[in-house]
């Protein structure tokens, strides 16, 4: 009983980061633009995350540093895709080896060292609760600012007009021009804010997952958060869903592999991207749900003048 | 302030310069990176854009590196032409590695009697064969189930890079290996032929140059071709003319997993000889940049590759000649990269000088 | 239009090419300083190949500060230079052939990956000496270094064995090799020498370096009883999670003592520094010679150090007699009666397994969970 509980926390742990990069992904995309960039910008923000901790002695400052170098690292991004039109997928791609090395050139002074003693969480009466508080209630704060950015993102998306005219950017940029929004602008605006999620999950990893930096830490995380925007139907709930998955279905194949199953660890290993795969079939079998969510411009440069 | 204007017709003259403006930036950007450090730039420049195409031997190499790129970015074009987005190539490229390596080891194993050339033609159908059915997963899903192809082949990578390590560490392992992770040496006879003794460029790359020729023929000569660029953007105009927007799912995903896995296929039986754990050197991502530095077209894919071939070897120069770390190689490719795809705007738009108010931002 | 596209990029390639050319022939004029002829002797030219970056604080790091040390050693005698993240595949052959190219008289190449590269450019260097860590081919002017790991395995598992209350340990391990399924079962042997009741749960994460999956696979374990974990990946990650969690860990490769005051109970950490003494100084001395080398605890190219001050006295003084007895040679790691996790007897009663027989280690022994992977 007690190691399912142990399984529900780390799964939420892991699908953390994933469920943050993936949300700021999605508010991209939702704006009509797809950033393959995101394992770069996950990189930076996990450096400049790090390096802020370890010299302000905060985990938020980290935070806070990672979503700014995140932010920053979008603009570049979402500067030339929005203003020049350049192709996205590409420039996504530059933006991640840019990213590596960036990071890993930055970097270099804090591989090794390491940050302050880390404390353990609870929340007060509810971490005490058997079953539920160690699966549930003893996680770092971030775990649930996840969940809380997620409904934010739900609500602003679907009940404010603000999201209405995101949504609308995404859907037919044009028709939003006619009506005067600045699409340019409001791409931008999502972008950077994408970004700067982005920043905060790169800023977990380094600062709280697993506190060091070192060279390409991130080790494909963000192709993963990518995959569960599109998982995901563009809905942000399901982003939180398939993190979870996605996190629980690696620590359930690690939770079998060190009960000694006899399966190779690289058919356990395949899991959970299987799993996804599977997932996303079943899903997507209704072809009219998948179009109705999916940003039509997603990809698609724009051109005001045209 | 600077203001872009959508030009009317696509500049020719830009269409030209516009590598070069960004080369130009490229170079004064690492010009100053590198002063920074302390790196004499013209030195530290010429090992990226002069020593890779120095001498025989540098440039059978370059040849050597540009082969798998070719290949996969073809393939690429075409789907992105399409509208397919296969970004799974390093995957095909894998299962193409595999089958293609697979039949060698066959060969090997079975010590068939076969001369290089026969087997030439065999790892290629197999490579394309394993490359196109990794590939036909997704088209066979997209079509089927309607799940997205980003999402799925992009999956498959990591299944593929699975399913190699399991091989390679268990059924396929050199029995004689010390239990490390690789096959056998394969016999002389699954070489891939090369051009001159001594050096590695093997004909795959003659293979790739003659695939990038038909790929234009394919792209701006058939009706099947051109049909299947309309088809991607906008069904309509391709149901229009014949065409269904399945057909060109099928298609383009079949023919860009085919020619990454031949390219995973010449991989292993060209410079490797076996089949490691460390096939996947990130080509099929590479290949991506590579597709749209080309602008999407076969001939530029070949010119992009080329670029990106210099500067990986480049990076790889500097390093051991004069003591650039690999995270700035790293970071000067990037600027390239960014600098091309910005400068590319220069084609469809006009810069113009514009008084700075808030309204007029678009 | 689609023809005069292609007109404008042959164009483009035309210029591109010119312009390239045109680099070429400035750049060309003056040639490298070509060896010009000194008075005093040319310094050794030394050049190091590595797998990883060398800011990876594991295994590449470990080799380079073996560089710079033999660096420091020698002074003005030898110059070296070293190309970091080296694909495995085949860049790296390009990269060896290259460094030959300069003028380097000695190439190491330190990732088991560059074996078969290593062969072929030996082959057509008679004049070069190659030096390859952790692989088995050799040749006339090819040779192998390796370092005994499994020793450092087992001494952990020493401590291990003393410390663990649960009589559960776990490995987070990176691929099926024999080192680190060695190292495995070296790690349980040195725990149920001081345990017999001692069980080992190992994750295999098909990975070197992935620092939030050696996390995840780390906590899976601690999750399920482990509460002194090893690990053969480079990174921190899994001591660390083992101080988050009031576990056990230990470092590896190098001293990690400072990540986890509480959890770190000793690192092993390597020493190739004794290595690339002896083999600079034999190129210099013109004595050397192909061998396979293998060093341990005995030779200094590895040990356990920074035994954590906590350690009861018990603890302390059994891994002590440990370290010892390896360097003494009166301990041996694989020592009969070995028995594999099913029963079978692997190695008879008294009989100290050759290289050999360890090199062929595809088995856990009793005591692990499970099955190697690669024998399924």
């Amino acid at each position: 009983m007690s190691e399912v509980a142990l399984l529900v926390a780390a799964t939420l742990a892991a699908g953390t980061p994933l469920a943050i990069a993936g949300l700021g992904l999605l508010l991209n995309e939702r704006a009509g633009i797809l950033n393959l960039g995101a394992e770069g910008m996950l990189l930076i923000s996990a450096v400049a995350g790090f390096a802020a901790a370890f010299h302000g002695g905060s985990e938020w400052l980290g935070f806070a540093a990672g979503a700014a170098a995140g932010a920053a690292v979008a603009a570049v991004f979402g500067w030339l895709v929005v203003w020049l039109n350049t192709n996205q997928y590409a420039t996504g791609l530059a933006v991640s080896l840019f990213g590596s090395g960036f990071s890993a050139f930055v970097g270099i002074d804090y591989v090794g060292r390491q940050l302050g003693e880390q404390r353990a969480h609870a929340v007060p009466i509810l971490g005490e609760l058997p079953f539920l508080g160690p699966a549930l209630f003893r996680q770092h704060p971030m775990v649930y600012v996840a969940v809380a950015l997620v409904g934010a993102a739900s609500f602003f998306l679907y009940r404010t007009r603000a999201g209405l005219v995101l949504r609308a950017v995404g859907e037919s940029p044009q028709s939003a021009h006619a009506l005067g929004y600045g699409v340019r602008r409001i791409r931008l605006a999502a972008v950077v804010t994408g970004g700067a999620l982005c920043g905060v999950a790169g800023a977990f990893l380094s600062v709280v997952y697993t506190p060091l930096w070192v060279e390409g830490m991130v080790a494909g995380r963000g192709w993963i958060a990518l995959a569960l925007t599109v998982f995901a139907t563009w809905r942000p709930a399901r982003i939180l869903l398939g993190a979870y998955l996605f996190g629980g279905v690696t620590m359930l194949q690690l939770h079998l592999q060190a009960q000694g199953v006899e399966l190779p660890s690289q058919f356990m290993a395949m899991l959970p991207y299987v799993a996804t795969v599977v997932v996303l079939v079943l899903i997507s079998r209704n072809p009219l749900w998948i179009r109705l969510n999916m940003p039509a411009s997603l990809g698609k440069p724009f051109f005001p003048g045209a | 302030m600077i203001r872009l204007d959508v030009r009317p017709v696509p500049s020719l003259r830009m269409s030209v310069l516009s590598p070069l403006i960004a080369l130009a930036v490229t170079v004064a950007a690492g010009g100053v990176l590198f002063l920074a450090l302390g790196k004499d730039p013209v030195r530290v420049l010429s090992m990226f854009l002069v020593e890779p195409f120095h001498g025989v031997r540098a440039l059978t190499e370059l040849g050597l590196k540009c082969t798998p790129l070719i290949l996969c970015a073809l393939g690429l074009g075409l789907c992105f032409r399409s509208n397919v987005w296969n970004i799974g190539a390093e995957g095909q490229f894998l299962m193409g590695a595999i089958a293609g390596g697979g039949l060698a080891l066959w060969v090997t194993t079975a010590s068939v009697a076969l001369s290089p050339w026969a087997f030439f033609p065999l790892v290629v159908t197999a490579g394309a064969a394993g490359g196109a059915a990794w590939a036909a997963i997704v088209a066979l899903l997209r079509d089927r189930f309607n799940a997205n192809e980003i999402l799925v082949s992009l999956m498959l990578v990591y299944v593929a890079d699975l399913f190699l390590s399991w091989l390679v560490f268990g059924p396929w392992k050199d029995p004689r290996g010390f239990n490390f992770p690789q096959t056998v040496q394969f016999a002389a006879a699954t070489e891939i032929p090369r051009f001159v003794r001594g050096m590695r460029l093997h004909w795959g790359f003659a293979f790739a140059l003659v695939a990038a020729v038909l790929m234009w023929l394919f792209m701006f000569r058939t009706h099947r071709g051109i049909q299947l660029q309309i088809g991607g953007p906008a069904p309509a105009a391709a149901r229009y003319a014949g065409f269904s927007s399945r057909s060109a799912v099928w298609t383009t995903l079949l023919v860009s997993g085919g020619l990454a896995g031949v390219a995973g296929a010449f991989e292993v039986a060209g410079p490797m000889g076996q089949l490691t754990p460390h096939v996947a050197s990130g080509y099929g991502f590479t290949a991506i940049i590579v597709a749209f530095v080309g602008r999407l077209h076969p001939l530029g894919a070949v010119l992009a590759s080329v670029v990106l071939s210099a500067f990986v070897i480049g990076g790889q120069l500097a390093q051991s000649r004069v003591g650039l770390p690999a995270s700035v190689s790293g970071v000067f490719q990037g600027i390239l990269l960014l600098a091309l795809l910005g400068c590319d705007t220069l084609i469809h738009h006009r810069l113009r000088l514009v008084r700075w108010t808030w309204r007029t931002a678009p | 239009m689609t023809r005069s596209f292609v007109r404008k990029l042959a164009l483009g390639a035309v210029v591109l090419g010119a312009t390239l050319a045109a680099c070429a022939k400035k750049e060309e004029a003056p040639p490298a300083p070509a060896a010009a002829p000194t008075a005093k002797a040319e310094p050794l030219k030394a050049a190091f190949v590595y797998v990883g970056p060398v800011g990876d604080s594991g295994w590449s790091f470990s080799h380079d500060l073996g560089r710079k040390n033999a660096l420091a050693k020698f002074g003005d005698k030898v110059t070296t230079t070293f190309v970091e993240k080296v694909p495995e595949g085949p860049d790296a052959e390009r990269v060896i052939r290259d460094l030959v190219a300069q003028g380097n008289k000695v190439v190491f190449a330190t990732s088991f990956g560059f074996m078969d590269a290593m062969v072929k450019v030996a082959k057509d260097h008679p004049d070069v000496y190659f030096e390859h860590a952790t692989g088995y081919k050799t040749a006339d002017n090819l040779r192998v270094y390796e370092a005994r790991f499994y020793e450092g395995a087992y001494l952990a598992g020493v401590v291990a064995g003393k410390m663990t209350k649960t009589n559960t340990l776990g490995f987070v391990a990176s691929f099926p090799i024999p080192e680190v399924l060695r190292n495995i079962n070296a790690y349980t042997l040195g725990a149920q020498s001081v345990n017999p009741k001692v069980k080992t749960r190992v994750v295999w994460i098909n990975s070197w370096f992935d620092p939030p999956k050696e996390t995840e696979a780390a906590q899976s374990l601690m999750n399920q009883g482990a509460d002194v974990l090893l690990q053969n990946t480079d990174s921190t990650a899994v001591l660390q999670a083992a101080e988050r969690n009031g576990k056990f860990g230990f470092g590896w490769d190098s001293d990690m003592s400072a990540f986890a005051p509480k959890a770190h109970l000793g690192s092993v950490a390597l020493n190739w520094t004794v290595y690339y003494e002896k083999s600079f100084g034999e190129i210099l001395e013109k004595r050397w010679k192909p061998e396979v080398t293998k060093w341990g605890v005995k030779e200094g190219m590895l040990d356990f150090v920074k035994p954590a001050a906590f350690l009861p006295e018990e603890t302390k003084k059994a891994v002590e007699a440990a370290r010892e007895g390896l360097k003494t040679g009166t301990v041996a790691v694989f020592k009969g009666p070995v028995v594999d996790n099913t029963g079978k007897e692997v190695l008879a009663k008294d009989a100290v397994a050759d290289d050999t027989w360890k090199g062929a280690i595809n088995f856990y022994v009793k005591g692990v969970e499970g099955k190697v992977p690669s024998s399924m």
